[in-house]
């Protein structure tokens, strides 16, 4: 069963202006995370993915379509009953949110507070979680005095106080250094395997994605164009917004103004061959140009690893003449993707 | 100096007048002050209690007794007064109507200072579970400790300007003192009396005040 599933779920605004349009934040998205998924949602700023993740937990409401939280529906629920279901899904934020009037360990009790836990116990689960996030030696400091990174920490420590099943995160290290950033991604990634807390992560970042996803649905104007399990949609993007985000961790076929940049250092042909996992022998590739005697050179191009799958594209100038040259390509042709650029 | 001593015994009891009203007038115009700028505060656009209607009633009604001279709403406001302290004179009746102006001006202070509160706090505390009168007294409230403080210490200077008028409606204090005993009977130096120790006393709490509020922002 899937922990969260959102069915033609939509959300809009009332037109600002008197008369206007009505403002579609959402249009009728439909999503599963299954337990133990850690679920990326990418898009550029104004994409909705903020709103999206704020109606999971009904910060804000749902204007249409049923959005089910470990089976019940959660649309159209009373103010009072979203606040127990609140309580099964944390929450961390890109500003960390913290209450500076309270210390590290007020803030990581404050949920539990919330949820009534007697005093005694609230001590003993604040230790316990403050030691999970490594800032044990922090209880008694103010937000004010932790860099980025710890406040995140802290935050995640808030979040898990519960005992969540689910964990929301909101551009979570959108405010961090990159060093940072991949810290609280670990920590991230230790929550999911060794809690088994299924978590959304929303970013602009293809990196956080690349890091710790494991699925990943990518939105834009509101609606979810692209979803998949995270290898996939970054070795073969279906669509343009897609290949873009793809692209800024992973080079890919050249565009046109790069194109033009390549062609004025380089002669000959331009290819652009693209290997997905293990299926291809890249040494098997260019032996049959070496065998088809065409000089190549390697100008464009990468090869990342994603869960442990390589893949990636490298963009070649051949150097011999057409005959040769279409003698090799068809060979390659039968091992690989290619994709000649003109 | 003569007549400043004779008059010792009335400058003190018109200095304990004065401490009197301005005590009563910052609690009772406090808690008005709180519950209006909350009012203004949960109910505007976009907030946890957002409710046009209230906030509209509350903004107009800041706005119509905030620009009136305190002296003009005392008279005007005076049958009001009469209703609720059984007399339209005297002191009570004073701290009646002050605490009343003080609420409308305080509410807007109270307004400004919880707008300082982070907004993704409150989401924060929403997303924990927090409902509406836990989010007032465990979140904004605290959050925007330090600037309330520094703000009842401002009103407090308005308290007493505000209570040195009261000789109107037949209220005490230490303006009454230097208005009925200095100007009127042409002593300078009664007056300036008078003068001097109500700097001494907003000295004094200015000076709580920051300390207050430097404690609460911690710096």
């Amino acid at each position: 069963m899937s922990v969260v599933s959102l069915r033609n779920v939509s959300k809009s605004y009332p037109s600002s202006t008197k008369g206007g349009a009505t403002v579609t934040a959402i249009d009728s998205v439909s999503l599963d995370v299954e337990a133990g998924d850690i679920y990326g949602i990418i898009g550029y700023s104004g994409a909705g993915k903020s709103t999206l993740v704020r109606l999971v937990n009904a910060l804000e409401r749902a204007t249409g379509g049923e959005i089910f939280i470990n089976g019940r529906d959660i649309v159209g629920l009373p103010e009072r009953e979203l606040r127990k279901i609140r309580l099964g899904i944390g929450m961390i934020f890109q500003q960390f949110n913290l209450l500076g009037s309270r210390t590290v360990a007020g803030n990581v009790a404050y949920p539990l507070e919330v949820a009534g836990v007697p005093k005694s116990e609230r001590v003993a689960r604040v230790a316990e979680l403050l030691s999970f996030v490594g800032l044990s030696d922090k209880a008694a400091s103010y937000p004010d005095q932790l860099s980025g990174g710890q406040k995140q920490r802290v935050g995640i420590a808030r979040a898990l106080a519960t005992s969540p099943s689910i964990l929301l995160a909101d551009e979570a290290t959108s405010a961090l250094d990159p060093e940072t950033t991949h810290e609280v991604l670990a920590l991230l990634k230790r929550v999911n395997a060794e809690l088994g807390i299924t978590i959304i992560v929303i970013t602009h970042e293809m990196d956080v994605i690349q890091t710790i996803a494991t699925k990943v649905a990518v939105m834009d104007q509101g609606a979810v164009i692209e979803r998949g399990p995270v290898f996939d949609v970054f070795s073969n993007p279906q669509h343009a917004a897609s290949a873009r985000f793809v692209s800024t961790v992973v080079k890919g076929v050249p565009s046109a103004s790069e194109l033009a940049v390549l062609r004025e250092r380089h002669s000959g042909r331009i290819v652009t061959l693209s290997f997905r996992d293990t299926a291809v022998d890249q040494s098997e590739v260019f032996g049959e140009f070496v065998r088809a005697d065409v000089p190549f050179q390697v100008i464009y191009g990468g090869v990342n690893e994603i869960q442990g799958r390589p893949f990636g594209h490298l963009t070649l100038a051949l150097h011999a003449d057409d005959d040769r040259v279409d003698a090799a390509l068809g060979r390659v042709r039968l091992l690989t993707t290619v994709t000649e650029v003109r | 100096m003569d007549a400043l001593m004779n008059l010792l015994p009335e400058f003190w009891t018109a200095t304990g007048e004065t401490l009197y009203i301005v005590a009563a007038t910052l609690f009772f115009g406090g808690i008005g002050g709180l519950i209006v700028g909350l009012g203004l505060y949960l109910t505007r656009g976009g907030s946890i209690l957002e409710n046009k209607p209230v906030f509209v009633v509350l903004n107009v009604l800041v706005n119509l007794i905030r620009p009136i001279p305190f002296i003009i709403f005392l008279a005007a406001a005076q049958p009001l007064a009469r209703s609720v302290t059984g007399s339209g004179i005297g002191n009570d009746a004073v701290i009646f109507t002050i605490s009343l102006a003080a609420s409308f001006a305080m509410g807007r202070i109270v307004e400004q200072n919880l707008l300082t509160v982070t907004p993704g706090v409150i989401d924060a505390a929403r997303s924990m579970g927090a409902g509406p009168i836990r989010i007032i007294f465990t979140v904004l409230l605290p959050e925007a400790l330090g600037p309330l403080i520094l703000g009842f210490t401002f009103i407090f200077v308005a308290l007493v300007d505000m209570s040195a008028v009261s000789g109107i409606v037949g209220g005490g204090g230490l303006g009454n003192f230097a208005i009925q005993y200095g100007y009127r009977q042409y002593e300078p130096v009664v007056t300036w009396a008078a003068v001097l120790l109500i700097i001494i006393l907003v000295q004094l709490v200015q000076f709580l005040g920051n300390s207050l509020a430097r404690k609460a922002l911690r710096r």
